[in-house]
């Protein structure tokens, strides 16, 4: 495990000049590498925050991975495989990214399979209709994609680094969402119900994905000051909201908040309340596939156990043969 | 419309799409992340060919259908791939071997067909020739790794090997039309495929340690589309929307 560059100290006992100096770096947008110093508290919002998105894109391969059997075509097969193993390789990308922070893999797995690190709520809704795997490329990849740009330039640099390559990805899947929910809303009258129930039931959920707002938002000052963050939760939600009205609408489907309106003055659109219960209660564990979400994983974990000791046991083998 | 050559496109097609649709289904569920993505990717690859075969079915057929037409609204009786293509996914070492016999089939196979006489069908197989190696060095590579480890490993190879050598003849198993159609220099010759296909696996036997079971149902059918009871659940899930929504784009 790599430790090197990082105190023990908890936040308060580490030396003014350290955090002084530390804040500077930060201030003149030099990144921050794994060797450098760094304050407790930064390295463990960084560990929280990158493993929860790695977790996400882990978990999230499974309500996508719903529709590959049942594609509806050759093509969409192909597509979604593709835009999963893509999903993987994310959180290949970021867990390589963490363990720069001092912690391995079999940890960070382990926190997911125990319940105590969390992955993105929206994971926990069902996709019940192929139209739900378009309305998951176009709300679920295009949110993520408000939430990651800001991410390519986050001031820890393994993690800005792997942002950028994720994010030409993640626009990509964006797009072929948009292009599935395109030909459902210009197919039959049945393509286009299915269409619009997917974006009723996923709107909402998507608008959660950014986290709460920013007046109950716990994490969200620290990390604009270190740059961990760079727009607050409310912000970034309403740039979604602003780019992808106009989308559903040249769907010629109906966005599901009867306050929807275009707002002059502001240059916003004004937008009904989210249902923060809902918000909490799936965050708590008590979403529609909390539950299959992670006995899918931890299934998946414990079958494959006999695969992994058995890897490791043919490699000792074969250094105890070289040896 | 050449019928004959349309069956065995259909066949070498139906082949690698029934094994894509089980790999896919490991999508999400690998024994862990790097597995899950070339699992994946394997499936993905073989999807892949399988387009490109009904592409050539379609030419040849002179018919106006479409690939997708052809793997979503045929019924299982109109299949023609081996009974081994459609087995279920089963655990890791069932997957595996399933695997990396179709590999070594499909190796000898398209080095084969990349010298037919049908231009389509040689250029489709010397690209599906470049992914099947690298599919044959990952699942060898793994049929080595888990017959040569743990006890549990070894029990679970010797077990899948039991469950599915009596269904690799099938996989050589050739009809009239396909003779006429070697004699042709369209497609391969399959007894040569065989008699390569049994030395290599042969060695893996004897490197892996694994002990040929000495008797078992001699699987058959899928050249006249009797299929196992397997095929019909794989189509129903894959082809659901087309059916239920016949005449959509999507």
């Amino acid at each position: 495990m790599y430790s090197q560059g990082l105190t023990d100290a908890k936040g308060g006992d580490e030396p003014a000049e350290l955090l002084a100096e530390f804040q500077a770096k930060i201030d003149r947008e030099e990144k921050i590498e794994p060797r450098d110093w760094m304050p407790e508290a930064y390295r463990k919002t960084l560990i929280r925050q990158m493993s929860q998105h790695a977790h996400s894109e882990i978990v999230g391969q499974l309500p996508e991975g719903n529709w590959v059997t049942r594609a509806p075509s050759l093509k969409r097969k192909m597509i979604l495989l593709a835009k999963i193993q893509d999903e993987a390789g994310h959180g290949l990308y970021i867990y390589s990214a963490t363990e720069t922070l001092g912690v391995t893999r079999d940890q960070l797995n382990d926190e997911l399979l125990t319940g105590k690190a969390k992955y993105s709520s929206i994971f926990n809704y069902p996709t019940l209709s192929w139209a739900d795997i378009g309305a998951v490329g176009w709300l679920v990849d295009g949110a993520a994609i408000m939430n990651q740009v800001p991410l390519c330039r986050t001031s820890y640099g393994p993690y800005s680094r792997s942002m950028i390559r994720i994010c030409k990805e993640e626009s990509f899947h964006q797009r072929q969402g948009y292009e599935i929910m395109t030909v459902l809303a210009r197919g039959s009258k049945e393509q286009k119900d299915m269409a619009q129930r997917a974006l009723n039931r996923f709107w909402w959920p998507s608008l959660m994905m950014f986290g709460p707002s920013d007046k109950d938002s716990k994490h969200s000052e620290q990390s604009m000051k270190w740059k961990i963050k760079r727009f607050t939760n409310d912000e970034l939600r309403q740039k979604f909201i602003d780019a992808t009205v106009p989308q559903a609408e040249h769907l010629g489907l109906t966005v599901p908040d009867p306050e929807l309106k275009w707002n002059e003055q502001t240059g916003h659109y004004d937008h009904g309340e989210i249902d923060w219960n809902e918000f909490v209660n799936v965050i708590k564990g008590n979403g529609p596939c909390n539950k299959e979400r992670m006995q899918a994983r931890i299934k998946a974990h414990e079958e494959g156990a006999w695969v992994r000791e058995a890897a490791q046991q043919y490699h000792a083998n074969k250094k105890s043969e070289a040896a | 419309m050449e019928p004959a050559l349309y069956q065995y496109l259909l066949r070498l097609a139906d082949s690698s799409l029934t094994m894509g649709q089980r790999l896919a289904e490991w999508c999400g569920h690998g024994p862990y992340l790097e597995e899950d993505v070339a699992l994946t990717n394997v499936s993905l690859d073989l999807i892949g060919h399988a387009q490109m075969f009904y592409q050539i079915a379609v030419e040849v057929s002179g018919e106006h259908k479409t690939p997708d037409d052809l793997a979503f609204l045929r019924d299982a009786h109109e299949f023609r791939n081996p009974l081994l293509t459609e087995l279920p996914k089963g655990d890791f070492a069932y997957t595996t071997l399933k695997q990396y016999f179709v590999d070594v089939f499909n190796l000898h196979l398209y080095q084969a067909l990349s010298k037919s006489k049908h231009q389509p069908l040689a250029q489709a197989a010397k690209k599906a020739l470049m992914e099947v190696k690298y599919h044959l060095t990952r699942s060898q590579a793994w049929c080595e790794r888990l017959s040569l480890s743990t006890d549990e490993a070894k029990q679970r190879m010797q077990q899948a090997f039991d469950d599915l050598w009596f269904y690799t003849p099938e996989l050589f198993e050739t009809d009239e039309a396909m003779l006429q159609l070697a004699d042709q220099g369209l497609i391969a010759d399959y007894s040569v495929l065989q008699s390569y296909w049994q030395q290599q696996v042969s060695d893996l036997i004897s490197k892996c340690q694994l002990v040929v079971p000495q008797s078992g149902w001699l699987a058959t059918g899928g050249l006249q589309g009797e299929h196992s009871e397997h095929l019909g659940y794989m189509l129903a899930e894959m082809q659901f929307l087309q059916r239920a929504y016949p005449g959509c784009e999507w």
